[in-house]
């Protein structure tokens, strides 16, 4: 039991230290460093500019999406090697938010359903950060349900037209491509009736409208499409087995073990650490550190499944199921820190404003933006259902509307 | 990074798993929950004979000279088979002690005794309530001589021989506290069993009235021993827990694919599968922060006190959280004598207690946190 690298992946970790060292934007390092969730931001800069230009220096030097194949702007690394990366990327890596969703998912999608003239075409575009993607899978009426979509899609001729809204779209309003699940066939039961496509947003008919959302911020949008066509060739996978598509792409995103996900510990800590209370200091005080200890170890315990999983790609082996755990505890975790800063701050932990607020409101921010953490991606109720079934072997939830005709579905609860 | 366990390590564990399910299946841990026993002699004598007692116990003392990650192998699956024998006072305890702080002669006198199952050790530390900590240390020595009582000592009705702190000074600084090995069957040792909630493991009362003792250690060394052995002993201890919320997981599991209400097996309920799926979540959170600690231990790493202390507030969350909703899984059946689901529950409230109690380590782990963060 160790945690040292193979004398490949030195020699690997140490290649990517070096280019790092020579390349990254320094004068972001800081600010990089300090951002928490709800609070990501370059002072007198366009982090997606800064983003983009990070991605397309990798993408020279052949340092991004490192796990693709080559001819399609990747590496060829192997997983482990990826996660190396990531680790020396280090707080740069996140400038790599805009690109999660095309390289994680649209990216691996495309690799599996479409033409090879197609792939050589949109892949190293997507690689290099220069043509941003979104996946348009969420509608109003199909979140954890996602079969259960409305927007049409009915061929004339070669092309498709398509009609309807997806919601939640992350980067819509900045992707150039987006990947997109529709209902072909709504006279049979829901998941056998839906297609894939890909599809430039920039057709005529291809409405974004950026989402409010409860923080204030506008991360999401709502994408609305008017008698959009798009060309038969840009579908993925057969007519109507969209369905099986959908589910390779989330396969897909499984084998991808991330930096680590944000539990608002290490701040938390940092601000007992030095924040004063009536009888002391907060960290000396029991209530405190009982809270503090019982965080600390969900933190780690985190840390160290993750580091099993890079264990098992070590080896060349498949990581278990471990994982699946980190966002449901995460979601929940960082909402509680966030609640519980404030708490300490007594009355004044209800100011939001950056001069009066403490930590400069890192937790205000915190707070406002940790339940869409808890929803978005798989809500821990999803997540719950997902470990109870595929890893404990319990049930599949009874469904009322599996063999029902999707246009024979209600719609309402209360008539 | 091979942040696992070898593939031997692995073989050991499926061994070690294999002998407990046929030496130690529930019915002979009821043996002792029924007060027929006061431990499973017969398993204590198998573990000897498999090697499992002096597994990281060094060859020249008698043991098998493995290791420390050996050891956290068996000690997991000594936590998932419910084991009544006094492994964890024996092997965690007493022989760590021994390790760390006994003369030549004297680890050449019980090591070997303790590979074979020739005798069974404890340490001697709590008297009467309260976590660990050399102001509540008041048994005295003078001149060879133990005067006070222990309470409560872990299988001390059955051991041969217990590790006893003492205060050999007035003052309340650690160095004022010393350590002592007290052969439990001589003059001047008064032995009375205790009831613990857990019924398949002892606990004893030991009065000490000028009971001959034999220093451990250096003379004002024993807190700083102490400290050492209930880390390493929070490491194995952390192991065996998660043994047990494993077990415990799949008790639950298992009866929510079998059992039928309302027309469907109860594991189709959502109220259910979250509650098992939440069970699966602190078991394999707790799984993690053991790996680390046995990575901490078997190098002696400085992290070592940071990483038992995360080991022993996960581990000892994850059991009891499994344990009771295993028990609420079951409904009504778990809540009967004749299921086991009651052994599970009664061994998770009594570990998280015998090393000191949840707040005492959350207590350790922030001032351990912090000396690291200012070092």
């Amino acid at each position: 039991m160790n945690f040292d690298d193979t004398p490949q992946e030195a020699a690997f970790r140490a290649e990517a230290k070096a280019w790092i060292a020579a390349n990254a934007p320094k004068q972001y390092e800081e600010e990089l460093s300090k951002a928490s969730l709800g609070r990501v931001q370059l002072k007198g800069a366009n982090i997606l500019e800064v983003a983009k230009a990070w991605q397309k220096k990798k993408a020279d030097a052949g340092w991004a999406c490192l796990h693709w194949p080559k001819e399609y702007g990747g590496r060829g690394s192997s997983p482990i090697e990826r996660v190396i990366w990531q680790q020396e990327e280090g707080p740069f890596g996140r400038l790599s938010a805009m690109f999660i969703i095309g390289h994680g998912m649209c990216g691996p999608t495309m690799m599996a359903f479409a033409g090879e003239e197609q792939k050589r075409t949109f892949l190293p575009p997507l690689a290099s950060g220069e043509k941003v993607w979104c996946q348009l899978f969420s509608e109003p009426a199909g979140g954890s349900d996602v079969a259960g979509l409305r927007t049409r899609a009915e061929k004339h001729g070669d092309e498709w037209v398509i009609n309807g809204q997806k919601i939640w779209t992350s980067g819509a309003h900045y992707s150039d491509y987006g990947i997109l699940l529709t209902r072909t066939d709504p006279t049979v039961p829901k998941h056998k009736g839906l297609t894939m496509f890909f599809l430039d947003m920039k057709s005529p008919g291809v409405e974004v409208r950026p989402i409010k959302q409860a923080s204030g911020a506008s991360d999401f949008n709502e994408v609305y499409f008017t008698d959009v066509r798009i060309p038969d060739s840009q579908r993925l996978g057969n007519v109507n087995d969209g369905w099986n598509v959908s589910l390779t792409t989330l396969m897909n995103e499984r084998m991808s073990i991330g930096a680590g996900v944000s539990t608002g510990f290490p701040e938390l800590l940092d601000y007992c650490s030095s924040l004063m209370l009536e009888d002391g200091p907060a960290i000396e005080n029991r209530a405190v550190r009982s809270r503090l200890a019982n965080w600390a170890v969900k933190a780690s315990g985190l840390k160290y499944t993750s580091m099993r999983a890079i264990s098992a790609l070590s080896k060349g082996e498949r990581p278990g199921p471990e994982n699946s755990i980190g966002k449901l505890v995460a979601g929940s975790m960082i909402q509680d820190v966030a609640a519980f800063a404030l708490d300490l701050q007594g009355a004044a932990g209800a100011l939001n404003g950056p001069d009066d607020a403490e930590v400069a409101g890192k937790f205000q921010a915190m707070l406002l933006r940790a339940p869409g953490t808890r929803v978005e991606g798989g809500t821990d109720e999803i997540m719950r259902n997902i470990i109870a079934e595929r890893v404990l072997g319990l049930p599949g939830d009874i469904r009322v509307d599996k063999d029902v005709p999707f246009n024979k579905i209600p719609t309402k609860g209360r008539a | 990074m091979n942040f696992d366990f070898s593939d031997e390590q692995k073989q050991m564990r499926d061994e070690a798993r294999k002998f407990l399910a046929e030496q130690c299946p529930p019915k002979a841990v009821r043996e002792v929950l029924d007060g027929k026993a006061p431990y499973d002699k017969a398993l204590w004598k198998g573990l000897a004979e498999m090697g499992f007692l002096g597994v990281a116990i060094p060859e020249k003392f008698g043991g098998a000279g493995a290791g420390h990650l050996e050891l956290c192998v068996i000690a997991e699956e000594m936590g998932r088979a419910l084991a009544p024998v006094p492994f964890s006072s024996t092997v965690y305890l007493a022989a760590e002690a021994i390790l760390i702080a006994g003369s030549d002669a004297q680890k050449q006198k019980w090591l070997p005794k303790i590979a074979a199952g020739e005798a069974i050790g404890t340490l001697a530390l709590f008297e009467g309530k309260g976590n660990p900590s050399p102001k509540a240390i008041n048994v005295s020595a003078n001149g060879g001589a133990l005067n006070g009582f222990k309470k409560p000592v872990p299988d001390g009705a059955i051991a041969d021989f217990a590790v006893v702190a003492a205060r050999t000074g007035s003052g309340s600084r650690e160095s004022e506290i010393s350590l002592f090995i007290v052969e439990l069957k001589a003059a001047g040792v008064e032995v009375k069993p205790l009831t613990n909630i857990d019924l398949t493991r002892g606990q004893a009362e030991i009065t000490f009235k000028n009971a001959k003792a034999e220093p451990l250690g250096e003379h004002g060394d024993g807190w700083s021993v102490i400290s050492q052995v209930l880390d390493r002993a929070a490491v194995l201890m952390a192991f065996e827990q998660v043994g047990g919320a494993d077990r415990a997981l799949e008790m639950g599991r298992d009866y929510a694919l079998d059992r039928i209400a309302f027309g469907r097996p109860i594991g189709s309920f959502q109220a259910v599968k979250h509650m098992l799926a939440d069970m699966y979540v602190s078991a394999t959170l707790a799984r993690s922060n053991c790996y680390y600690g046995a990575w901490a231990l078997s190098t002696n790493a400085g992290e070592l006190p940071e990483a038992a202390a995360a080991a022993r507030i996960s581990a000892t969350q994850a059991f009891q959280h499994c344990a009771k909703n295993n028990i609420q899984v079951h409904g009504g059946m778990g809540f009967t004598w004749e299921f086991d689901c009651h052994m599970y529950y009664r061994r998770a409230n009594a570990v998280a207690l015998g090393l000191g109690s949840l707040s005492y380590w959350e207590d350790a782990l922030i001032d351990r946190m912090r000396k690291k963060n200012a070092a």
